[in-house]
């Protein structure tokens, strides 16, 4: 049987290669893409979606080549960019009925409007005109758009960049309920906190390939655990130990410190996206040479 | 938690065809048209105010009796120009917004939101000539037409709008923000002044006769006034070979702009 998603050899060049040769394999579930701005995250997603054509390399939706058959595709795919692609001068519901006829629930189509409208937190705001909503909810229409029929893949890049907290939250509610029946999910991100918090599987996307791919446990313990840093009066870093965040490894690391650096100030930090990379790179480097 | 079930429609069933997102996309822009208050407003009041303005501010100066007989196929087709205009930031909001992106992922023909914009342009610049011609047979508009030569002059003018309308659906396609579509619009509102739509051709300097003969909006310009109040013999076939090549032109240019759009 045919996986949701299967990319070989996929290559894409602008001014530089974007992606270079990427492999991957996806078999169900919330999976989740996390690179940095530039990495080729979007150029992937827009590849998948059919917006865009690779120059080599192949990509299959459910068996589906994107390259050779993108009618086919567009049956199985539903995308929520990284910009909104909602209509500004009709009403969200008004938006939600368009896409649904579009998509051939013909009559049916108002009934699923409101179903999902619901689902989203956005009855009240239904029959306003979607330039008075806010970033979030926005988000959230654009979201609800793409289940008007259930698509097999669901695209979504970076959801929630340039949302406050609490916004990003009902995001990624809405993105758990939606998924929970069986949709596959391709999301994109940037931070590592997304990823862990929505997809069973993460890949990180680097220098145009996946330079690694496992779950939230298996990544972070590429990247190492919590760090104790002891900073200078002027905020550099003297010293810096692993930690597993417990009194006792803390108890450790400070009686190892010298009478004269008892001054010095303690910050302990998780790892980061950037540690990530730091630490998923070298690894890579490492594995190759 | 029923709301996820599978969907109403299996997968294979997803999409409609594009004479029904043609439809759904008709609905879409003349619902934009409807809702864009000001935008129809002035669609509709500018020719007019032409309209009176040429005839009471300048008509006396150019041409004494029947100037009004005179200059209202001009104004009708300024008026098409005009709201013709609007097409190219209707697309090009779509383009640049995001709207079309959205389109063009789904199991549909993506191109049919364009048919949306032209026809609803269409629909609403008709709307628009009519109050015009309306207004214009309030102030003493005395067309000697028969109900054939009014359905050929309407004709003639559906088919002009179409063309333009189809070049600026071009426009928009290609243009890089909202606002610079609107700025072509401008570049066609002057072409009507530069042809005998409001001055005997005679009138003008003798190098621009040349220019304000062969150019599309004279042979129109004639053609109405021709039908409508039976000047001389409308030069009809001109006027629709005219209409022909632009739309051809305008046909080619949105195919080769709609595949450009797609890497942007
Ligand atoms: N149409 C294009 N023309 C030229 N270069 C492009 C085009 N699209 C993308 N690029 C380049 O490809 C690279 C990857 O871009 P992409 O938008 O895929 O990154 P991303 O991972 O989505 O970044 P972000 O997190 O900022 O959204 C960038 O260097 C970008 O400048
Ligand atoms: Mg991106």
């Amino acid at each position: 049987m045919a996986e949701p998603l299967e990319i070989s050899g996929l290559v894409k060049t602008y001014r530089q290669p974007v992606l270079d040769y990427l492999d991957l394999v996806v078999s169900g579930g919330v999976f989740a893409l996390l690179g940095p701005n530039g990495a080729g995250k979007t150029t992937l997603v827009s590849i998948l979606t059919t917006l865009v054509r690779p120059d080599a390399g192949v990509a299959r939706i459910g068996g589906v080549d994107v390259v050779r058959d993108p009618a086919g595709v567009r049956r199985l795919v539903a995308a929520t960019g990284q910009e909104t692609t909602i209509d500004d001068l009709l009403t969200g519901h008004e938006n939600l009925v368009m896409l649904g006829r579009l998509l051939g629930l013909g009559a049916r189509a108002r009934a699923r409007a409101d179903e999902l409208l619901e689902q989203v937190g956005l009855v009240a705001a239904a029959g306003r005109r979607v330039s008075t909503y806010s970033g979030g909810m926005r988000r959230r229409l654009d979201l609800a758009a793409s289940f008007m029929t259930q698509p097999y893949v669901l695209f979504l890049d970076e959801p929630t960049t340039g949302l406050d907290p609490v916004s990003r939250r009902r995001v990624w509610d809405d993105v758990r309920t939606l998924a929970s029946t069986g949709t596959t999910v391709f999301l994109t991100t940037q931070t590592l906190d997304e990823a862990e918090a929505l997809a069973d599987r993460i890949a990180v996307l680097r220098q145009g390939t996946i330079v690694a791919d496992g779950t939230a446990a298996e990544l972070t313990a590429l990247v190492g655990g919590q760090r104790i840093d002891l900073l200078d009066a002027d905020g550099r870093l003297v010293h810096s130990v692993e930690t597993d965040g417990s009194a006792g490894s803390v108890e450790r690391a400070l009686a190892a410190l010298a009478p004269h650096q008892r001054g010095l100030q303690v910050s302990l930090h998780s790892p980061t996206l950037d540690d990530a990379f730091v630490a998923l790179t070298r690894d890579h480097e490492e594995v190759a040479a | 938690m029923t709301a996820l079930a599978p969907g109403s429609s299996t997968l294979a069933e997803r999409g409609v065809g594009p004479l029904r997102s043609s439809g759904i996309f008709i609905g879409r822009s003349l619902r934009h048209a409807l809702r864009d208050g000001e935008g129809l407003t002035m669609a509709v009041a500018l020719p007019v105010l032409m309209l009176l303005m040429f005839v009471y501010v300048f008509g006396g100066a150019i041409q004494a009796e029947g100037y009004v007989d005179f200059v209202v196929p001009g104004v009708i087709l300024v008026c098409a120009g005009f709201g013709a205009s609007s097409v190219a930031v209707a697309v090009n909001r779509d383009v640049t917004l995001g709207a079309m992106r959205r389109y063009r992922t789904m199991p549909i023909v993506s191109a049919t939101v364009l048919a949306g914009h032209i026809v609803a342009s269409l629909l609403r610049n008709l709307l628009a000539t009519s109050i015009v011609i309306a207004v214009a047979v309030a102030i003493g508009f005395r067309p000697t037409a028969t109900p054939l030569d009014w359905l050929a002059a309407l004709g003639l003018v559906a088919v002009w709008i179409l063309a333009i309308t189809a070049l600026f659906a071009f426009i928009g396609l290609v243009s890089s923000s909202p606002e610079a579509a609107n700025g072509y619009g401008f570049a066609l509102l002057f072409l009507p002044y530069l042809s005998s739509a409001f001055v005997p051709l005679e009138t003008m300097p003798e190098a621009l006769q040349p220019i304000a003969r062969h150019q599309p909006m004279n042979p129109l310009v004639e053609s109405i006034r021709g039908l409508l109040v039976g000047v001389g013999e409308p030069p009809v076939a001109i006027s629709l070979a005219w209409c022909a090549g632009i739309l051809a032109v305008a046909a080619v240019l949105i195919v080769w702009g709609f595949r450009r759009s797609r890497d942007r």
